[in-house]
């Protein structure tokens, strides 16, 4: 090499280290402290949805007698309901179900939504076509009819039919956007850059196309969580779903809604435990979308946060 | 000074201007003067505040900026005047034309109301005598039929004629000072010519001033009568134009001249300035240039130097009166890089053919309807270019905008049977290759985009950027670990800046990257569309010497598309001349620039400024009449003759060959490179 003059005077930085993007997002997320939050705050969930059983010797479905819309004390910690059914044992019982439900619904539809207008997007044509015209065909179905009508039959499959089902009916307008998204990514120099150079359009839509959508991806899918809680909600109340005397966070809440004012145990606990897990997962995902665009100063790790201008 | 003042007052003086947006500066204390009649040239390069403090004696700046320091029209105050008040100057003393009109006129307006609205402003005429007077000024700026074009729309008027529009309207109120802020940057350059010549005019039919604001050495060399030179924000060099360019006495502007190629010299390296312009926000102490000087010192670095020099050539540097006596040229200051000799020395016909494209085209269905579409026509975009790359050498490939230079591309690089034609990329036919053979080709040509911030995925860290097309070829892991160090070395960045995002990178850094990027994969041929457009004159030195350093070392051939003939004539062996989708002319580069053959090529190196007054002053031009015409309509006949001057000047006979049979590329004379589409070549 002769003598290069480089442009500018960059800072010597350390030495290098391969890993690439997955290594550096990974090491960003780490960095965030609402991340951190978030995370533990699930954890905790998780802990008390799955353990919670075990520290009390009340069944959520057992009735006691003896204690009638109690407030909580010692011997019911969230106090019972109507039934005399301990709210403790059946608000976590709910969490169990509605942690899994608005995980897994939001996770499932940001997915499809993504793969599939992700490539209507790409590709155009007539895979475009045919994807626009199932997309547009499942928005005007009336999804809470097929629901009704499929669920019967889906009985014996239990809650993973049923979150495949809420998934199925909640990623179209997702995919609508990202389609359109897609569509004047595809036209930027650096996707046809990845095309000239031979890279399969698969890979393009991984490697290029969805990192740059992630942002609306994510802040969509941490709605999404919520959203999948309350229209589990809305299904049960008419009795598909989460069926008595099986209970979820939903129908604990369109239970307890009317005796708020007068029986708060009823309705605060199952409430607080649902807005705490949509600003925890919240949490993740403004630091899951600050590790993943590069431009943002808050979430990179003090080591690399000069700019070289 | 003293000769200042034995002439006319000053029209225009400028003292101590300067701007800020917030707590960052824009301007930071700007000394102009204007005499009536004379144009001053601001030279400098992006964010040097050139376009601010145009915009600053306007007072058109957003309420964001304040603006301190005076700035003073026939000895009357305007920073602080109301907005009233400055509304009375402005189109009527001092007049703006802007760098991009469409964007400067109004679209739901014709362009003759526009003009009659400007004329009532400031003058008592009634719409019928404004009328006839928007059409005067239509025709003084050289627009065919002035009357029909006043109820044409700004989007029926090509750039060119936007521009000289938006002249028309300055010059509507015979104004004392028009301000052009880089008036012909977004035109090509037989347009800017064009457009240039019509400013020319326009100031000697109102006697008005000009302040001319550009980045191109060249429109300076030819326009000004003198020069100021910004950098961070100041103006760091100011005198007459011959003076500036033979003598200049601040280190910048000398290495401003040696960066810029120039048409009427070849080969070398360029003198790049290195580092990266100052950026505003955070200025070290001292002299905002010392980073980049290499004529540094310690004092320079403890206080900013004031402009001060002799004889209207001031100079804001310690080291100017040492300049002025030793008179060193730009490579004596500057480190020049050394190119190795080229790695192939056979002669060409012996070389292997990397690339031979013959009679390629390309048309587009122009479509209408939106259920059912129907084809109401084509577009010729391409329509016969021939190419011609053996190993080691750069065809430089040249072109207006709509010429198909990026169709041609895109063909080339699509790897599939074109329309009609026939590529061979290394000796394989592109038409033949099945899937697996075409993705294998792949790897032998790489491209380098215009702009490099919209070529390299904003997401990606650049390593993953360059390790890219390694992965599209399967190459294993650990070659790719071992690859993108080795390439971020080779064009002159670090292995650790692999973590960094493209957004940390600057212009020509960026552009690194995806030259690195493009090499990865060791190909054959590199195709580099508009590399340097974007960039910086002092960055684009830099890169130019990168790419003359890599062919030499790794035996590469380059495709370099650009417009600008200086950058072409600086870097190719051979160049090849685009009009309308075909190829007119073709040869070697001193063949086609020292003798040029076709009437199109004449006029476009005529057209280039060159940036030496002198030199400018003396050159004859042929100005191209017109703009190109419309490529959906297929004319018979040589495709260039509605803008010739060889066909305007021949008899009814020998215009009749012209009219009917399209010029094949014919050869100068057996055995010698150079051909050119013409009947009527010139020897």
């Amino acid at each position: 090499m002769t003598t290069l003059i480089t442009e500018a005077t960059l800072p010597a930085a350390e030495a290098p280290a391969p890993g690439g993007r997955l290594r550096l997002v990974l090491s960003r997320l780490t960095a965030a402290k609402g991340v951190l939050v978030g995370g533990t705050i699930v954890l905790l969930l998780f802990l008390l949805a799955f353990g919670g059983p075990f520290i009390t010797h009340w069944d959520y479905a057992t009735p006691d007698y003896s204690a009638l819309r109690q407030p909580p004390s010692g011997t019911h910690w969230f106090g019972t309901n109507g039934l005399g059914q301990d709210v403790f044992a059946q608000t976590v019982r709910g969490l169990q179900k509605s942690l899994i439900i608005g995980l897994l619904v939001a996770l499932f539809s940001t997915v499809v939504a993504s793969l599939v207008g992700a490539c209507a997007g790409y590709f155009g044509g007539w895979i475009d076509r045919g994807l626009t015209f199932l997309v547009d065909l499942l928005l005007v179905f009336p999804s809470f009819l097929i629901i009704t009508i499929i669920s019967p039959k889906l009985k014996g499959a239990g809650w993973i039919a049923f979150v495949v089902l809420l998934a199925a009916f909640n990623w179209m307008i997702t995919a609508r956007v990202i389609r359109s998204m897609t569509r004047s990514l595809r036209e930027r120099e650096f996707v046809r850059a990845a095309q000239f150079m031979g890279v399969h359009p698969l890979r393009i839509i991984v490697r290029h196309i969805l990192p740059n959508v992630a942002s609306f991806l994510i802040t969509d899918a941490t709605v999404a969580v919520g959203g999948a809680v309350m229209s589990e909600t809305a299904l049960s109340y008419f009795g598909f779903g989460v069926r008595a005397p099986d209970v979820s966070l939903g129908t604990l809440l369109a239970a307890g809604t009317d005796q708020a004012p007068v029986f708060p145990w009823l309705f605060y606990f199952a409430a607080g435990l649902l807005v705490l897990f949509v600003l925890a997962i919240n949490l993740i995902g403004d630091g899951l979308r600050d590790a993943l665009d590069p431009t943002t100063e808050a979430a990179r790790p003090a080591r690399t946060s000069r700019s070289s201008k | 000074m003293i000769t200042d003042l034995i002439e006319s007052r000053d029209l225009l003086e400028v003292k101590e201007l300067a701007v800020d947006f917030g707590a960052a500066p824009a301007v930071r204390g700007v000394d102009l003067r204007l005499k009536r009649g004379e144009t001053l040239g601001i030279v400098g390069e992006s964010g040097s505040g050139k376009s601010v403090t145009a915009l600053a004696v306007l007072g058109l700046l957003p309420g964001s900026a304040s603006v301190r320091g005076s700035v003073r029209l026939e000895g009357r105050e305007l920073v602080g005047l109301p907005n009233r008040e400055l509304a009375k100057i402005r189109g009527n003393k001092i007049a703006m034309v802007f760098q991009d009109p469409l964007s400067a006129f109004t679209p739901v307006y014709r362009i003759g109301d526009q003009i009659v609205e400007a004329l009532r402003i400031h003058q008592s005429l009634d719409r019928a005598a404004a009328r006839k007077r928007a059409a005067e000024l239509l025709d003084l700026v050289g627009i065919p039929e002035p009357e029909r074009a006043l109820d044409n729309f700004p989007h029926e008027f090509s750039g060119g004629m936007r521009q000289r529009a938006m002249i028309a309207m300055a010059i509507a109120n015979d104004p004392d000072i028009l301000l052009a802020d880089e008036p012909t940057t977004a035109l090509d350059v037989t347009i800017q010519a064009q457009v240039l010549d019509v400013l020319r005019k326009a100031q000697r039919e109102t006697g008005a001033a000009l302040v001319l604001v550009s980045h191109d050495l060249g429109v300076i060399a030819g326009m000004a009568d003198r020069v100021a030179v910004m950098y961070a924000g100041r103006v760091v060099e100011t005198a007459g134009v011959d003076e500036l360019f033979a003598r200049p006495r601040h280190p910048y502007t000398l290495g401003l001249i040696g960066a810029v190629p120039r048409l009427d010299t070849g080969g070398g390296p360029l003198v790049p300035i290195p580092g990266n312009p100052a950026a505003l926000g955070d200025l070290p102490p001292g002299c905002p240039f010392a980073a980049r000087c290499p004529l540094v010192q310690d004092r320079c670095r403890t206080a900013e130097p004031p402009l001060a020099g002799t004889d209207g050539h001031l100079a804001a540097c310690v080291r100017a009166d040492e300049l002025a006596e030793r008179r060193p040229a730009p490579s004596e200051v500057y480190p020049v890089p050394t190119v190795p000799p080229p790695a192939v020395s056979v002669p060409r016909e012996e070389r292997e053919q990397v690339l031979r494209v013959t009679g390629l085209t390309k048309t587009f269905p122009v479509l209408k309807g939106t259920v059912f579409k129907r084809r109401v026509g084509d577009v010729y975009a391409v329509d016969g270019v021939e190419l011609d790359i053996r190993h080691g050498e750069t065809l430089g490939l040249v072109g207006e905008s709509g010429s198909g230079k990026s169709t041609t591309l895109f063909e080339l690089l699509r790897l599939g049977r074109p329309e009609s034609g026939r590529i061979e990329l290394l000796g394989q036919d592109t038409a033949g290759l099945d899937r697996a053979g075409a993705h294998k080709l792949r790897a032998d040509i790489q491209i380098v985009f215009q702009d490099p911030m919209a070529s390299l995925d904003p997401r990606l860290p650049i390593g993953d950027v360059i390790a890219e097309p390694l992965l599209a070829q399967h190459a294993p892991r650990e070659l790719i670990a071992r690859r993108v160090p080795e390439l971020l070395r080779q064009v002159g960045l670090e292995p650790a800046h692999a973590e960094r995002y493209p957004h940390q990178f600057s212009g020509g850094q960026r552009q690194r990257i995806s030259i690195a990027r493009a090499l990865a994969v060791q190909p054959r041929l590199l195709v580099l569309d508009e590399p340097v457009s974007a960039l910086d004159v002092s960055v684009q030195a830099g890169v130019l010497n990168l790419l003359q350093q890599l062919k030499a070392e790794l035996g590469l051939a380059y495709l370099f598309v650009s417009h600008d003939l200086s950058v072409i004539r600086h870097l190719s062996d051979r160049v090849s001349v685009m009009y309308l989708g075909r190829t007119v002319e073709s040869g070697s580069v001193e063949a086609v620039f020292e003798q040029p053959r076709h009437p199109y090529t004449r006029a476009l190196l005529s057209a280039v400024p060159l940036p030496d007054p002198p030199a400018e002053r003396a050159r004859t031009r042929v100005l191209l009449a017109g703009d190109p015409p419309s490529p959906t309509e297929r004319q018979t006949g040589c495709r260039f003759r509605t803008r010739c001057q060889v066909y305007a000047a021949l008899d009814a006979d020998r215009r009749g060959r012209c009219e009917q049979q399209a010029p094949p590329l014919a050869q100068a004379a057996p055995g010698r490179d150079h051909a050119a589409a013409c009947h009527y070549p010139e020897a």
